[in-house]
Order: structure tokens, then sequence, then C-alpha cells
């Protein structure tokens, strides 16, 4: 489609110039020291850099750890991102009907959203605590398996995915409820008319028309669980018991940051921006395809 | 028993769409047109889900709450107190004082509505440029733009803080706002919104005589208010939670943010108890203006999503 | 004429006074201290500082807390690297190698001689600095140290027939305990740990006199060291740990404090933790309790003393020269006996001058907390019964119990964090009953071995 455009030469230029000034400085530069940073050893006080070529993505690639991290991101990243996008289909679908209090509903159901990821962290940490926890004092009456997340990785594991998750739903239903309601009556009434059941309905009808929003919401939670989720791990579970909660994001900066392996943590991060760029050129050629508009 | 048009509820509805009946899902038939008579097992069952889905999400935080107005030997009493105490008020007067509460709002405040507004502002300058002009590098722009999108703070936070201070911004507001803005969401929700408008009304303002800028100003920045009320609140709550940035950063008690004030309540180096009912409180406080911020503005923050989505 | 003189004197009179008061057009120096203190640590930290500050008029240190032990530190690498460094650093024991070779410290020894500020070296308790000390010369001044003790719940021993004022000595005797207080109903659990690498691994080497790294635990050197604790002495009480969670005599609570609330809730009815915990515990204690030396499992291993955890203060390099004068006199305020007994008596953690230990003895401190006291004990190898308790001053001083070894310094290992890291996850892997005994060992060694590689390959010329 031929898009009417404005004939000025310099103005775009001047327009674009502090984002990419921003995105520059902020991101590309410091990106590109990381990139430097990846192929030497440095001591962390600064000193002499020692040139080790690949080494540091060799012992990287090696490590049993790594890979453990990687697996340990997958998990994490489709954990939450089934349970939030799927719970919050399920209920902005509840909440689409029409009675009365949908707006008081709506209001409730959302808020979670404005609650940072770590004090959200703080407060399942609490709520999951082996010691005076009331999760596990509940679930003591249901059996005797002793919920220790210190101890049972996949409780961990569990419990950072249910924290992140809960801070996903509010964003996840707003999303929905715009595509549902964005569904055309006359559709609808056409199904009712056919006779079809209410469930054909739904997967016939309203999951194909609600696919974009769906295709964005699995993105965006994909990413973030993946990327953003560093201050729930790093709140409560701090990657363990044993790795069982490291996940890529975390690995990278306790060895930058904790343990001051500048070099490693460097070839980390050019291995996340690396993934990152092949995922979202993936999800593009992808989209395309499948996302009826 | 509801019927669309006599709907009372604030559902948001686009102009030109008439009321219509919407979709369930319960076993009962929804063809068009049945009388109902009898109680609608499907609202009620349908109500029931809701108000369940609100206790699982409320609880968490009701929890919290209850916590923070508890003495510390209630916190960690079995079987654990579910009902509030009496000891509101000392809890928070504590967490308010010992975390210096007040400063910590303002400059939280300042980061989040600094980063909210610079990043609207730039972002709608950029897709602006990207969608309505031709010139070159535009798709670079836009490509390199777009890779921004999904690298985190932590993976870059190093040699960003060693950038950062080469400039001078160390412990500043400067600092501590500007490179949360390197980041490219904002540029690509309004681009994605400024490709529906219809070319029409571009052709429009240039037959009316209208310059580039002025047609920003006067035509896109007013059906622009959706999007940018929903991304207003998006980055807000963004910058009022960012966490580990601005513990870099900040040098000094006064350049500190609330959510890192926070961290302040607990006791990390393993040999003092958590005290949690002050660190519930300061959570609480932590967490109301953003909550407020959703809570007010949801109206337009699901408005602008419906726009955004096209 | 003489009018005008006098008043010319009166106006010379007048300037000459307001030259002369001091201090009315200069600033203080400012002295940046960056710190990882919280809570009422930190307001410990604060009341210090404000004393120093009150005490002169040149000089106002500012402490700022920016986060964890290792967030202030790679804050303060950050600032080293932008060339602004923070004057003072604190620093956790575990990244002592990284700051020793660093060469980005002053080291205190030399400050202190460069600010001509006489310091009696040999006052200092020896475990506490021989951590901190390098060919004889202290790095960095101690603030926080303490020492893992052991602690139990008296009402509980009370309930299960056992003498309240004898806690076990050997570990057979903490299993017997246990298992008696279990019976009795005194407690769920017979012990938990805090900070389970530094407790259970790096105190228990050291007071068995059983070497934790080749090369005295790295003080001989960087290249090719490697850990030691996968030898029998290792096995040996990591699998009887491992053996006890079955009958609950022993309950793993979690790294650092997590496993606190289990003491504090009388869940277990011992516990292992530092020492700097008794204030703490104090508070927020409602049974009776006490505390003891570390458990020993007798011959053939040697009672040695215990090494010591805790942060210390790093003076870093690139400041302006004069302003390091008012580095050197905080540090020896610090270092004042007086102020040692302040900070030892508000926040438990141990004094580190023996001036100090004996002025609080004197003081009949630790008569009245005799909790206070064991850690020093087990750090000098003293009788844990504190001496001002003899009010017959003509008793002998008490035989030592246990001895200085070789083994028993300390530990200086480059990577320690995360050595200290791959540790503890190995030790959840064997309590989580993931792997055996000797699969976790065997692991942890081979990873901080590769971690010891790295570090020394970092610091190659």
């Amino acid at each position: 489609m031929k898009r009417t455009v404005f004939p000025n030469r310099w103005l775009p230029y001047l327009l674009v110039l502090p984002q990419l000034l921003v995105t520059a400085v902020f991101f590309f530069w410091p990106a590109g020291k990381s990139l430097y940073l990846s192929v030497f050893k440095s001591p962390p006080f600064g000193g002499r850099d020692v040139f080790v070529g690949l080494d540091n993505f060799t012992a990287l690639l090696a490590n049993r750890e790594y890979y453990e991290s990687v697996l340990n991101s997958f998990i994490f990243a489709g954990g939450v991102t089934v349970l939030s996008v799927l719970g919050g289909l399920v209920i902005a679908v509840l909440a689409n009907q029409k009675i009365r209090g949908l707006a008081l509903y709506r209001t409730a159901l959302l808020w979670p959203y404005g609650i940072a990821p770590a004090v959200a962290g703080i407060i399942f940490l609490f709520i999951f605590h082996p010691a005076y926890g009331i999760l596990p004092y509940f679930l003591s009456f249901v059996t005797a398996y002793e919920f220790n997340w210190l101890l049972k990785g996949w409780i961990a594991m569990t419990l950072v995915i249910v924290a992140t998750s809960w801070t996903h739903l509010g964003y996840n239903i707003a999303f929905f409820l715009a595509g549902l309601q964005g569904i055309p009556a006359s559709v609808m009434e056409a199904a009712s008319v056919d006779g079809a059941p209410p469930l054909r309905k739904f997967t016939a009808i309203v999951v194909p028309l609600i696919s974009p929003v769906t295709f964005y919401l699995v993105v965006v939670n994909m990413v973030f669980a993946f990327f953003n989720s560093f201050p729930v791990i790093h709140a409560v579970t701090q990657g363990g018991p044993g790795n069982a909660t490291e996940i890529m994001v975390f690995k990278l900066w306790k060895d930058g940051f904790v343990g001051l392996n500048l070099g490693s943590s460097a070839a980390q991060s050019v291995i996340l921006m690396a993934v990152v760029i092949g995922l979202t050129m993936l999800q593009f050629r992808f989209a395309e395809k499948k996302v009826t508009y | 028993m509801s019927d669309a048009r006599t709907t009372t509820t604030a559902v948001i509805d686009r102009p030109g769409i008439a009321a219509r009946p919407r979709p369930t899902i319960t076993v009962h038939s929804a063809e068009a047109g049945r009388p109902r008579r009898r109680v609608d097992w499907s609202t009620v069952l349908v109500h029931a889900a809701l108000i369940a889905a609100v206790i699982l999400i409320a609880f968490p935080l009701v929890y919290a709450f209850v916590i923070s107005t508890q003495a510390m030997d209630e916190v960690i009493q079995k079987p654990p107190r579910l009902l509030p105490s009496t000891h509101l008020v000392e809890n928070y007067v504590e967490a308010w004082q010992r975390s210096g509460m007040a400063r910590l709002l303002l400059n939280s405040a300042i980061v989040a509505v600094g980063v909210a507004v610079g990043k609207i502002s730039i972002s709608m300058l950029s897709a602006f440029a990207i969608v309505y002009f031709r010139f070159r590098g535009a798709s670079l722009v836009f490509w390199s733009i777009f890779l921004t999108l999904m690298l985190p703070i932590p993976v870059r936070i190093l040699p960003t803080y060693e950038v950062v201070g080469n400039i001078g911004w160390l412990n500043s507001y400067a600092g501590l706002t500007v490179p949360l803005m390197a980041s490219a969401t904002a540029t690509f929700l309004f681009r994605q919104f400024y490709l529906t408008i219809p070319n029409e009304l571009a052709e429009a303002a240039q037959m009316d005589g209208a310059g580039p800028l002025r047609f920003l100003w006067s035509f896109l920045l007013p059906l622009s208010w959706a999007n940018i009320a929903a991304l207003f609140v998006v980055l807000f709550i963004y910058g009022w939670n960012e966490y580990f940035w601005p513990l870099l950063i900040t040098n000094t008690e006064e350049m500190r943010t609330v959510v890192i004030g926070l961290e302040r309540l607990i006791p990390r180096s393993g040999t003092e108890l958590p005290t949690w009912n002050y660190i519930m409180a300061g959570a609480m406080m932590a967490l109301i203006p953003p909550v407020a911020v959703i809570l007010f503005m949801q109206r337009w923050f699901v408005k602008g999503l419906i726009e955004s989505d096209k | 004429m003489r009018t005008l003189t006098c008043r010319l004197l009166q106006i010379a009179a007048l300037a000459l006074t307001l030259v002369s008061v001091p201090g009315l057009a200069l600033a203080r120096t400012e002295i940046s201290w960056w710190h990882a203190m919280t809570g009422a640590l930190g307001d410990a930290v604060d009341a210090q500082v404000k004393q120093f500050n009150e005490s002169q008029a040149e000089y106002e240190v500012k402490p700022v807390r920016k986060g964890t032990y290792p967030e202030t530190l790679t804050a303060a690498i950050a600032a080293y690297r932008q060339k602004n460094p923070p004057h003072i650093v604190q620093v956790f024991e575990v990244g002592t190698q990284t700051m020793m070779l660093s060469g980005a410290v002053y080291p205190v020894w030399e400050l202190m001689r460069d600010n001509e500020i006489k310091v009696d070296w040999n006052d200092f308790i020896k475990p506490v600095v021989g951590y901190y000390t390098k060919d004889g010369k202290l790095y960095s001044m101690p603030y926080n140290s303490s020492t893992p003790i052991f602690y139990y719940n008296k009402d509980a021993f009370k309930k299960a027939g056992l003498d309240p004022e004898k806690p076990p000595k050997t570990w057979p005797e903490v299993e017997a305990y246990a298992k008696k207080i279990i019976a009795a109903g005194g407690a769920k659990c017979g012990f938990s740990t805090g900070w389970p690498s530094w407790t259970m691994v790096e105190n228990m080497h050291a007071t068995h006199d059983q070497p934790f790294a080749s090369k005295h635990n790295g003080f001989d050197g960087v290249e090719g060291v490697e850990l030691l604790i996968n030898r029998e002495f290792g096995q040996k009480h990591i699998g009887a740990l491992n053996a006890w969670q079955k009958d609950n005599v022993y309950s793993y609570g979690g790294r650092q404090g997590a496993a606190d609330p289990k003491f504090v809730n009388g869940d277990c009815a011992m516990y292992i933790q530092s020492s700097a915990v008794i204030n703490g515990f104090t508070k927020s204690i409602k049974f009776d309790w006490g505390t003891g030396e570390l458990p020993h499992w007798g011959a053939p291993y040697k009672k040695a003393t215990s090494i010591i955890g805790g942060a210390t203060l790093w003076v870093l390099k690139g400041k302006p020269q004069a302003e390091y004068r008012g580095v050197a006199k905080f540090l020896e305020f610090l270092a004042k006996p007086e102020q040692q007994m302040w900070w030892h008596v508000n926040t438990g953690y141990l004094a580190i001058s023996n001036t100090a230990v004996r002025n609080l003895e004197q003081g009949y401190h630790f008569v009245k907390n005799p909790k206070q006291y064991t850690a020093f004990a087990q750090l000098t190898g003293l009788s844990p019964t504190p001496p001002a308790a003899l009010k017959d001053k003509k008793t002998a001083p008490a035989k030592p119990e246990r001895v200085a070894t070789a083994n028993s310094q300390g530990l200086r290992l480059g990577n320690f964090v995360q050595i200290r890291d791959v540790i503890e996850a190995e030790l959840e892997n064997i309590f989580g009953g993931k792997k055996t005994v000797k699969q976790g060992l065997d692991e942890a060694v081979a990873k901080s071995n590769a971690l010891l590689k790295e570090f020394a390959a970092t610091y190659k010329q």
C-alpha cells in the first residue's frame, strides 16, 4: 500500500535523532563493550586484560552448568508463558461475559501488573517459606510430603514460576479482553445460528480471531520470562537449590557480578544477544504466516 | 438477567458498533432470542469463577497486608494468623522512618514519570519519522531500534555503568532515567499504530497545506491519546519498579528509589532475622503508586490496547 | 589622627580575631565509605560514624549502604574503573584474595605508616588478623568479624533430662542428645546449620586440623591450588550429616541465615551459626538458651581454633593523598579499645584487640553475657569459662583447649565467592538425595579447581 509521505529532507533525521542518540549511547556502545570484553580475561579492578580469543566461549559451551541454565531458562519461560497466557485467556473469557459488575472484576484482576517482580518475589518467598509459610502449612494437612523448596529443585522452580506468572496475569488479561471485544458480533451470531456447540464455537472461531493477540502475548511473555525475570530469581531462590532455578540471565549476572569473571559474563551476554536476534527474526517470519488478520 | 442493551458496565465499546450480544462458553445454548425466565446458571457459574479468580489473584497481596499489621512473633507463629492485627500504624511508621520513605517515593516518582514522558516523546517522534517520511537509512534505523526491543538491562549493565560514568551522570537523575529509555518498545508500538491510520488523513492534511509537524500536533496527537495513556501506564510501572539499575547508579541515600529502599529493610547478611512485618509494610507503600496508576488509568489503558491491537 | 589609628587598630584586632577562629571558612573533608550493613547493623554503623564525626572537625565520614556484600564490591570495582572509587569499602572475607591481588588497595599498614599513626599490631587477636595478613603485614582492617558457634535450647535439654549447662562437645554426643530430645518431644529436629559451607566445611576442616585446600589453604600461592574437601574427613563429616537427616537429627535449612527460624521457633533444639546473631537471638528467642563451642569428632583429630567470617575495611587507591590522612584517622578511631568494646556490645561482632577483650573481661561483660565469650574462647583456644568468673585471681590461667595450626589460620582462595556457591550447591544436591556424598564432594572439588585455575589465568602477567 502506498503511503502518503511528507517531502521534507532533513526533518526525519532530526526527528529520529533523540531516539537514535539514546539508543546508540546506552545500548549499542555498551553492547559493543560486551563484545570486546568477551574475548579477554579481565581482572575485576582493571589493569592487564589478557587476550584469550574464544576461550571464554569454549569454556562455556563445555560447561554442563551452562546447558543446565539454558534448560532452566526454557523450562521457566515455558512454564510462565503457559500458566499466565492460558490463565489470562480463561479469565478474560470469563470476564467478557455480559454480567453485572464487569468493570469491577476487570479492575480487580488487572492491578497485580503494577507490582514490581522483586516485591512479588518477596511476598511469595514468605508464602512458600518452609518454616512459617502459609502454603506449606496448608499442604501439610493434605500430604506428608515436605514441601521444602530449599532442597527440592522442582518446588523451587514451581515457586518462581507461580510468582512470575502472577505478575503477568493482569497484562495478559487486559490484552485478551481487548482482543475478545474486537470480535464482531455478526460472526458470533452466525455461528449461533449454525447451531454450533459453544466449545466448538470457541475453538473454531474465537481462537483464530484472537490469534494475533495470542501470538503477541506468547512472544512477549516468553521473552519477558526468558530475559527479564531476574529480580524474582534474585529476590527468592538465588538460583538454588543446587542450580535448579539458575536461568541464563541469572548465571550471567552471578558470574559477572558476584564471581567478578567479566570475560565469561560478557561472553554469555554475547550468546544471549545472538539468541534474541535469532528468536526475533524467527518470530517475524513465523508471524506473517500463521497469524490471521 | 442481563440484556446487552441495558448493560450499565463500563465495557469498552468502539465508536460506531452497537451493543451486541456477547458470546458465552457455558453449556446453555446461546441461541439468540431465547427468553430466559429461569435462574441463569451460566451467569452464576461465571460469577463464581470470576470471584475465585479474583480471590486467587488478590490473596498474596491481602496476606502481605495482613502480615504488615502484625507484630514479629505473630508473623512466625504456627498456625499462621490470617486476620489483621493491631500493629498497623506502628509498623508503617517504623518502616517509613527506617527507610526514609518520603525521599524514596519522590525519587521513584521522578524516575517513573521521567522515563514515561521521555520515552513517549522520543518514540513518537521517531515512529512518526519512520512512517511518514522516506529517507535513506529508514529501514536501518527501524531495525537497529527494533533490536533493542529485547535485551534486558542485566545483560549490559556493567558496560552501561562505565558509559554513564564517562558522561559524568553517576548518582544523578539523568543517569537514573535516560538509560532506561534506550529500548524501542514504545517506538514499535507507535509505528504499528501509525500504520493503521488511514492514508486519507495525511493526504487531507497535505492538501490543507499543513506541514509535517502541524500534522503531527493537530492530527496524530489527538488520535494517539489512548496509546499514550496505555504506554504511560506501562512505562510508569517500569520506571517505578526498576531495581538493578538504580541500585548500581546511586551512591548516596538521597538518590535511592523506593524498591531499593525496601531492600534496605531486608537483612541479607544472614546474621539478622528478617522483620517481615516491616518489610511487608514497606512493600505496601512501594506498590501503592503503580497500582493506583493502573486503577485510575485502567480505562485508557485497555482502550489503548484495543486501538493498537490492529 | 589618634582616633584614626585607634580605629585602624580596632579593625586590625577584629580581623585578626576572625582569621584566627579555626574552621570558620574550612569545609570538612569528606571520606566516603561503602558498606553492606542492613537493619540494626546499619544503624550501629551510622551511630559509630557519628561518634567519629563529632569527635573531630577536619573529616566527615559518609557511610553508604551499597547493597549486599557482592553488590558493594561490584559497585566499588565499577567506581574504581571510573577512577572515582570510595575511600573505604567493606569487603567480605571471601573476597580477600581478589582484593590482595587487585593492585587497587592501599594496605592498612602502609596507610598508617605513611600518616605516622602508631598502631600496636601485636595487640590484635591473631586468628582474626591472620586472615588478612601478608608477609606479616596487615592489609585490611577487620571490622565485623565473627566465628561460628554452637547454640542450644536449654528448655529442650531440660525436657529430655539433659543438663542444660552442659552442651555436647563431640558429634556423637550431638547425635545422642538429639535423639533423646526428639524422643522426649522437646523439639522436632536435632540441629540445623547456617552458612553451610562456612560452618560445616571450612570450619570443620579448620577445627579438626584438616586442610581445606592445598598450599596451606592458598596462603602460599595462587598457581596450582586445589581443594581437598573430598578426602576422608570431608566424606566422614558430610556423610554423617547426610545420614542424620533420616532421623531428623539434622535438618537442612538453606543457605546463609535461612535456617535461623528453625532454632528461634523451637523446631530444632540445636543450631550452628555465626556468633554475630547472638544479639538478634537475644531479642527474639523466648526460651532459655545457651552457647557452646563447635562439636568435635575427637581423636585422632586435633582440636584447633576456628576461622573467622565477616568483613573487613579496605582502603582504595586513587584519591588525593591529603584525604588519606582522614581515612587513617578513622581507622585509628575504630581500632581504639573503647570503640572495639562499643561495637562488640552493640552488634555482637568480635572485638579484635586483646586489650579490648581484657577490658570487657574486667568489666565483667562476659560474666553478664557468657554467650558472647564462647566465640573469643574458640578463636584463641582459651578455656570456655570467662576468667572473670573465677574471682580468685590467684588461679592459674586455664590451659588452652584448642591449638592454632597451619590449617586453622583461614583461607585465601581466588574466586572464593563462586567456590562457596559451588560447595553449597553440591551440598544441596547431596542432602536432597540427588547425588551421593562422594559424587557431590568430588564434583564440588572439580568445579572449584576449575574456578581456581581460571583465577590464576586471569592474574597471569
